[in-house]
């Protein structure tokens, strides 16, 4: 009797569980739509976003092919550069993505989500994913002109469909990263100066300019916990090389450090409006 | 627009009530915004909160909708607490914040139905209320256009349907019509009390426009400096000051013995400057 009732409360609240899951989902996925939406209104951004990635291929890459320390791995040093540049478009704009946050707040639109019935998670997580559709379709259009400017690059389905996933994983990561300093700092003139303070750091202490073997012993360690080397690490094994002997490391730190900044993201977004 | 000619709320009659807030309080660092607020709003009624830019308006109203804490006194929205019981409350509320908050990157149709998406509405209910306020609302033609070439008046209408897409008991209107020019201003009015006809909910709007207290809502409390010195109908505050004949802004200056201006610190100001300017 008493194992019956408790049995029937455990899945009445394992169906609440599912629906607060579900409800979730839903508004995450609704999130996420109104960025595909807002693209589709404006495809021509994407492409005037995609030409300085392009440019760091054609100018910066030609350039730096003369450099013999630049040959890694046996591919072209264009070929090498295209996954760090795709990783560096991928993690602007989901950090551009993150300050609009305090753009939100000064418009209303964080006020008036926050007012709604739906968990802040969904919010998070929601605004995060809608970091990655912005960045993914950036990065497949930078990918699409790094083809056409001839750069050799895999077109092997298994390998695109994991680029993708770490891309908007990666983008997840950053874009809450983003959204906890904005919440810290406030405001967008701080946010500027910080956000520079940060990308810059994050970009060049990484594998995507020059293999992490090049450079000096303690800028190794930086480059190993940043965690955009493990994105430029898959990218570059899943469109490049085809070497992806790192993949369950590259994909675990990403989800890991995205799990870790959803969360603390998701304590601190309420505060951004008070 | 003369006082009282559109009709603002029901005839006065005993409701329960969905606004009950005792003592509020809210500090920010040493400056008290919130001193001791006490006020109630009755289901389906229309109640204005009326003072200066600075007299606390905003920040109670962030308080009722579960933005900001309060740090003493107790706030009830549909007999939930908004400190406690903050998820409930958010589920019987609708809010239209002061600044823009709808896309101008997306049409106005669209703002809805991703609004109604996060909800959690569905198929061809979510269609019905979208199709509905739209209509209420006036803007079934402009639905289809981005809402960035909207006018000032339908941006604040889209926002209304959007927050009454959830069909919320409690509608708050943080200074529904600042920026407005006087006949978008009644456009919003008029379509405002339509829509409280229709689904019979309270609204609580902060202003610092007279006319629109007078046209709009049904009680009105003045706030002053984080007090509140005095509440009733528009009627009853011309009355007490011993002329019904008076306008409004002169029950405000007798009781809180200054004119009605738009002080306000600079953010306040850069910000009414920005709205304006925004909403063209």
């Amino acid at each position: 009797m008493n194992l019956s009732r408790s049995a029937g409360s455990a899945a009445a609240s394992v169906e609440a569980l599912f629906k607060i899951l579900r409800n979730t989902l839903n508004s995450v996925l609704a999130m996420t739509e109104m960025e595909v939406r807002k693209l589709r209104h404006e495809p021509s951004d994407l492409l005037t976003r995609s030409i300085q990635p392009v440019l760091w291929l054609v100018i910066f890459g030609q350039t730096f092919a003369q450099v013999r320390a630049f040959y890694p791995e046996g591919v072209s040093y264009q070929a090498f550069l295209t996954p760090g540049i795709l990783s560096q478009s991928v993690m602007f704009i989901a950090i551009f993505f993150g300050i609009s946050i305090i753009w939100e707040k000064d418009m209303g639109i964080l006020q008036k989500f926050l007012a709604m019935p739906v968990p802040r998670l969904a919010l998070v997580l929601g605004k995060a994913l809608a970091a990655g559709v912005r960045a993914l379709s950036q990065a497949g259009i930078v990918f699409l002109l790094a083809a056409a400017i001839g750069i050799p690059l895999r077109w092997h389905f298994p390998g695109l469909l994991g680029a993708a996933c770490v891309a908007t994983l990666g983008a997840v990561f950053f874009a809450t990263l983003s959204m906890i300093i904005a919440a810290l700092v406030k405001t967008r003139e701080r946010f500027m100066g910080v956000g520079q303070l940060l990308t810059m750091p994050l970009f060049f202490a990484s594998n995507a300019l020059y293999p992490v073997s090049i450079m000096p012993s303690w800028l190794k360690v930086v480059a190993m916990v940043n965690p955009l080397s493990y994105m430029v690490d898959f990218l570059r094994g899943a469109l490049v090389t085809g070497q992806l002997d790192n993949w369950a490391l590259d994909v675990g730190v990403l989800f890991f450090a995205s799990v870790i900044s959803v969360a603390v993201a998701t304590w601190l977004y309420p505060q951004v409006a008070g | 627009m003369e006082a009282g000619q559109m009709e603002a709320g029901e005839p006065a009659e005993k409701t329960e009530a969905v606004i009950e807030v005792t003592d509020l309080r809210r500090s920010f660092g040493s400056f008290a915004a919130v001193k001791g607020v006490s006020f109630s709003v009755g289901a389906g009624e229309v109640f204005g909160l009326l003072g200066p830019n600075g007299a606390g308006k905003t920040t109670i109203v962030k308080m009722l909708t579960t933005l900001l804490r309060p740090d003493g006194g107790e706030a009830k929205i549909c007999g939930y607490d908004v400190r406690t019981q903050a998820a409930r409350v958010r589920q019987c509320i609708g809010y239209v914040p002061q600044a823009l908050s709808v896309d101008g990157s997306l049409t106005g149709y669209e703002n809805l139905l991703i609004f109604a998406k996060i909800l959690g509405l569905k198929g061809s209910e979510r269609e019905r209320r979208i199709r509905e306020l739209l209509a209420f609302m006036d803007l079934a033609e402009a639905a289809p256009r981005l809402v960035r070439h909207y006018s000032g008046g339908m941006v604040r209408r889209l926002e209304i349907a959007q927050a009454m897409l959830g069909e919320p008991r409690v509608l708050f209107l943080d200074e529904p019509t600042v920026g407005l020019d006087p006949v978008a201003r009644k456009g919003v009015w008029e379509r405002l009390l339509d829509l409280r006809k229709r689904y019979q909910m309270a609204i609580l709007l902060t202003t610092h426009y007279m006319e629109e207290a007078d046209a709009v809502c049904r009680r009105v409390g003045i706030l002053d400096r984080g007090k509140m010195v005095v509440a009733g109908t528009p009627a009853e505050l011309k009355e007490s000051i011993g002329d019904p004949a008076a306008s409004l802004d002169e029950v405000f200056a007798h009781y809180t013995g200054n004119q009605l201006t738009t002080g306000g610190n600079y953010n306040e100001l850069k910000q009414v400057r920005r709205l304006s300017r925004r909403l063209g």
